[in-house]
């Protein structure tokens, strides 16, 4: 029992993580009928932009390096104690670090929509499929180039020194991993409401509902795209720099496992459906976590793979999707 | 699929007709006769074409390891090697319509299956003939890898094109994963095949002709046959012979229905295509290829070990496919020498002529063939998504254009209604 | 075969349903084709035409009820096992295999009658090159069939439309078919390729014995041709008889001139009006050239709805509303 909970709680962590960059695969899946194979490499982007920020407000070296070439961020000298060791300081810098990640991976979400995908908005989905994949190939190489094949995550001395949650005397919590589960909970929480209660987030419903006929109902569909094209990445980014502060590292290639794993978790909850995809990242979370623990560590991915596969082929609608009838 | 005759439906004059000969129904409706057929045949000046070329990729080898490019030969079979993996996906994507982003499965699967039947077969068949075992190894290896892409086609027949593409991507997954892990000790893990101890057979005449095949000419020049040479040639051979098998294939009843297929399944299904069969048979004739060209790899190495069958290297046997262009053998080639040879030419220059860190560079090239694999991927698709050298529609010499045999007046209607319609009111 | 529930029939449709959630796309249809006819299916857009079609077909499988071709039910079968039985067709929007040149396009209509595997084709042993000979013979001359042979080495898509139209029927023939199902022919051919279409349409059952079934239109092609009309509204049968009955039936002409149907006879009438003064009939512009024509559309569909006991087809096919004679004009 006390190990179960313990996968639980992992489960519930990486849950949220997958939660996170399954909604982008949904967005766009519902709106554009693609699977953004580059989303996977908005994760890893998002993680090495959260790398820089971090070292910027927190790494002595880096501040050096930066304020030498621009003299007026040498503030940054006499604020790295701050935002490293007090809790206010902490929390400020957590909020410009998954801010500007954010809002970067966003923007290059944006772009490599507004020139990759937008061009092939009538061809086959298939070309779109390809167009993608080359896309994601090209950001994994352009990183492994220019700025290097794996960067170690520094930790911030405030959450090192914190101490593990102890739950029922037995479970332990990593600081990390709340962090990571409620952030993820409270950022599911916003999504869901501006998707439905907003003008905005009607729009891109009645998108993905039909997009022509939004277009004619006065919608800009240009924009409601490109707006999930900013959504996605920047929640992709956020869950990008978790992991890297959860596992200490990123690297140009590690958005493949996620990805696909969050595309699981897309299809489990019936893509295009956003709670399914919140719903599905969890459960695969969890179901990871299991596997991994009662299992095999080393069959844990085989085993989420093997899950996608059965579920495309037996229930391609997965738990909260619909199935469509092709119209001839 | 039964033969039927339908003449039960035609009228008095069409069985008048039929008694001319026997054939198909529509022979007997029509009559007519028959001279040679042109499909699969190149022409005069596409053969000279191809004839040069053939004469330069069999000297190639001789003057460069007569010349002492060691490395360079190795790239060529690298080359080679995903030519032949290439023209497998070539079917399942360029022919058939259907994505794989998993070709390294059965690339592994190949190579595992060759080191796995190599040895009881070497040893079946004696010290003498042991040499004789590659061939087979091969075929048998093309099969396995054959029969797994059968087993993998069986569940994924009815999904959708993108999600075919994510179930093959984790095939693909769970097979390296796989392998890692030595499942039942068959894989030997991340160690790889042959075990310790075992020891591969020799492939048909490489010993001898390694100890009696020397060309000298001066000082320069000294040739034997190396390693490097002996699968240069060898996967030319096998290369030569997928071309003209996978080209028979596309060029017949189901090439058809493949093409048919991709250009419209609906359409093809009610035209009487069993679309079931027909990706079930590019995913096996698919398979084999991959198959045969992990055995090929596996034996050119002397052994296989996990780490090449990655999904990165499944991309780049896509791209390519894709940058290439899509259903064209030619485009496959060509797609092929420039996306893996651009970085090993590098790697070879580097190394010769700018002295050390050759290897260095050579990796750093790779990455950034690999950032421009990508970005031609995304522009190509933008573009030009039938890629370099696009697919050829296939023309028939005709037959003639006889009389329509059917009924008086019937082929003067037709001819009337022919080069257009816009002088044909009655 | 089970001949013995045929009664003859070589199609019959028993109370065929087909249910999309809650639209009743095809409503307890039945229906009897007599084998070497020629037989129409009308009704207004959307009233379920092609997706009795695709019933047919199996493209869809019916929820309620079956269809039996030669005694033999297709529901649940294969789109290609139904083609191998003998039921071939064309579609709507034509759906030709646009990258493959039109001798490609027909010799995939072959692939039903011939079987020769990819064994065959590796070795290319002498029964496989015979075949494959007799595939493209056969094809050139299905080709010839319907006037396309000169075109036998152009890609389908560069095609002029009714051509493609023509190539579609020239495919689907090439599968031997015994029914062959035509949905909307006619449909954007100007008046001389859509004259050359009723010939064609006549050379295949007369000179192939092949029962025809067609969606169409374009009323004219539908009353020279059509020996048993069946007339869809809403997925359910409202009428079916000799083109004389249904000309006069009173609910085809409500269901055609309360929907869309209304302006395609309106030009029929002017043509008719046209032809009887001897003048040059100009076809209607929708955007409103010959002014009031959108408003005489109206008139005519609420005259008629009002009063259809006064309406009739004349043997053209055209539309004669009593009340609208003295009018118009």
């Amino acid at each position: 029992m006390e190990f179960f909970l313990q996968l639980l709680v992992d489960g519930l962590t990486v849950g949220g993580l997958y939660a996170l960059i399954a909604l982008g695969f949904t967005m766009v899946y519902g709106i554009l009928l693609m699977i953004n194979f580059a989303h996977a490499e908005m994760f890893m982007t998002g993680g090495f932009i959260g790398y820089g920020m971090l070292n910027l407000f927190g790494n002595y070296t880096t501040i050096g390096i930066v304020s030498d070439a621009l003299p007026f961020m040498s503030f940054l000298k006499s604020t790295q104690p701050f935002f490293t060791t007090t809790a206010l300081g902490f929390i400020i810098m957590m909020i410009l670090v998954f801010g500007t990640s954010a809002v970067l991976t966003g923007c290059l979400g944006m772009l490599i929509e507004r020139f990759a995908y937008r061009p092939l908005r009538n061809s086959p989905r298939l070309c779109a499929l390809i167009s993608a994949l080359g896309m994601s190939l090209f950001l994994q190489n352009f990183v492994l180039t220019f700025v290097g094949h794996r960067m170690v995550f520094p930790t911030p001395e405030f959450l090192a020194n914190l101490d593990a949650i102890n739950v029922f005397g037995y479970i332990f919590i990593a600081p990390i991993d709340m962090i990571i589960f409620c952030s993820a909970l409270v950022l599911l929480f916003v999504l869901d409401r501006f998707v439905n209660k907003t003008k905005l987030g009607k729009a891109m419903r009645a998108t993905a509902q039909d997009k022509d006929a939004a277009g004619l109902m006065g919608i800009n569909i240009n924009s409601v795209i490109a707006l999930t094209f900013f959504i996605g990445p920047a929640l992709g980014a956020v869950a990008g720099t978790f992991f890297g502060m959860k596992y200490g590292i990123v690297t140009f290639n590690m958005g493949l496992f996620p990805g696909i794993k969050a595309f699981t978790a897309a299809v489990l909850g019936g893509i295009g459906n956003l709670r399914g995809a919140m719903l599905g990242g969890f459960l695969i979370g969890i179901l990871e976590a299991m596997a991994s623990g009662f299992v095999s560590i080393s069959y844990r991915d085989v085993i989420t793979f093997a899950v996608l596969i059965l579920i495309l082929i037996f229930r391609p609608g997965g738990l909260l999707g619909e199935s469509v009838v092709e119209k001839v | 699929m039964t033969k039927k005759n339908t003449s039960t439906n035609t009228t008095a004059s069409m069985e008048d007709a039929a008694v001319k000969g026997k054939g198909s129904a529509a022979e007997t409706l029509f009559g007519g006769k028959a001279k040679p057929m042109f499909t699969g045949k190149l022409s005069p000046v596409k053969m000279a074409l191809v004839g040069l070329l053939m004469v330069v990729l069999l000297l190639l080898p001789i003057y460069l390891q007569g010349m002492g490019e060691v490395l360079l030969l190795a790239s060529f079979v690298l080359i080679g090697l995903y030519i032949l993996l290439a023209l497998g996906l070539n079917i399942i994507i360029g022919y058939a319509g259907m994505l794989d982003f998993g070709r390294m499965a059965f690339y592994a699967v190949g190579a595992y299956a060759a080191m796995i039947l190599a040895i009881p077969l070497a040893n079946l068949m004696g010290d003498n003939l042991s040499q004789f075992a590659f061939p087979f190894v091969l075929i048998g290896s093309g099969i396995v890898a054959a029969f797994v892409g059968y087993l993998l086609s069986l569940p994924v027949m009815r999904l959708r094109g993108d999600y075919l593409a994510i179930v093959t991507l984790g095939f693909g997954e769970i097979v390296r994963i796989t392998i890692q892990n030595n499942p039942f000790n068959i894989t030997n893990g991340l160690l790889g095949l042959p075990r310790s101890g075992d020891v591969l057979p020799w492939p048909p005449f490489f010993e001898w002709l390694r100890e009696n095949v020397v060309l000298v000419m001066g000082n320069e020049f000294y040739f034997t046959v190396t390693r490097n040479v002996y699968w240069y040639y060898m996967i030319l051979l096998v290369l030569i012979i997928a071309i003209i098998v996978v080209r028979r294939q596309d060029n017949s009843r189901l090439g058809r229905s493949w093409a048919a297929m991709r250009e419209d399944e609906v359409a093809a299904t009610a035209m009487g295509v069993n679309v079931t069969k027909a990706k079930t048979w590019a995913f096996v004739l698919g398979a084999f290829w991959g198959g045969a060209a992990g055995a090929c790899f596996g034996f050119f190495q002397g052994s296989v070990s996990p780490e090449p069958f990655t999904f990165l290297n499944s991309v780049i046997v896509l791209a390519i496919v894709v940058i290439g262009g899509m259903g064209s053998i030619p485009g496959v080639l060509l797609g092929g020498v420039i996306i893996m040879g651009f970085p090993e030419l590098v790697r070879w220059f580097a190394m010769n002529h700018l002295g050390g860190g050759g290897g260095d560079i050579g990796g750093q090239v790779a990455n950034m063939r690999n950032l421009l694999l990508g970005l031609f991927m995304v522009i190509m698709m933008a573009v030009r998504t039938e890629g370099i050298i696009p697919m050829k529609p296939k023309l028939h010499k005709l037959y003639g254009k006889g009389k329509f045999g059917g009924t008086d007046g019937a082929a003067d209607k037709a001819a009337e209604a022919a080069p257009s319609s816009k002088g044909g009111a009655n | 075969m089970a001949k013995t529930e045929t009664q003859g029939y070589l199609m019959q449709a028993i109370d065929a349903t087909i249910q999309f959630g809650g639209l009743r796309a095809v409503d307890s249809v039945n229906m009897n084709i007599t084998a070497g006819t020629i037989v129409a299916l009308i009704g207004p857009n959307g009233a379920g035409k092609t997706t009795f079609f695709n019933l047919l077909t199996g493209i869809y499988t019916p929820t309620e009820g079956e269809i039996l071709f030669e005694g033999r039910s297709v529901s649940g079968k294969k789109s290609h096992v139904i083609a191998d039985w003998g039921i071939s067709r064309t579609f709507q929007n034509i759906r030709l295999f646009k990258n493959m040149t039109a001798l490609e396009n027909v010799m995939v209509g072959r692939h039903v009658r011939t079987s020769s595997g990819p064994f065959a084709a590796t070795f290319r042993t002498p029964s496989f090159k015979r075949e494959e000979k007799q595939i493209q013979e056969d094809s050139e001359r299905w080709l010839e069939f319907v006037g396309l042979i000169e075109h036998a080495n152009d890609l389908a898509s560069s095609l002029p439309y009714g051509a493609q139209r023509r190539l579609e029927i020239a495919r689907a023939l090439a599968t031997e078919p015994k029914l062959i199902c035509l949905d909307e022919p006619a449909a954007g051919m100007n008046e001389s390729e859509s004259a050359d279409l009723d010939e064609l349409i006549l050379r295949i059952r007369d000179e192939l014995g092949i029962t025809v079934f067609l969606i169409e239109h374009d009323m004219k092609v539908v009353m020279n041709l059509a020996e048993y009309i069946y007339v869809l509204d809403f997925g359910k049968l409202i009428a079916e008889g000799v083109p004389a009955e249904i000309q006069s039936n009173p609910a085809v002409i409500a269901a055609y001139l309360g929907e869309g149907g209304a302006e395609a006879l309106v030009e029929e009438r002017r043509k008719k009006k046209a032809a009887e003064r001897g003048e040059e009939y100009k076809p209607l512009d929708t955007h409103g050239a010959p002014a009031g024509t959108m408003a005489e559309a109206v008139q005519t569909s609420d005259t008629a709805a009002a009063a259809p006991a006064t309406a009739v087809m004349d043997s053209d096919g055209v539309v004669m509303v009593a009340a609208d004679e003295n009018k118009g004009e």
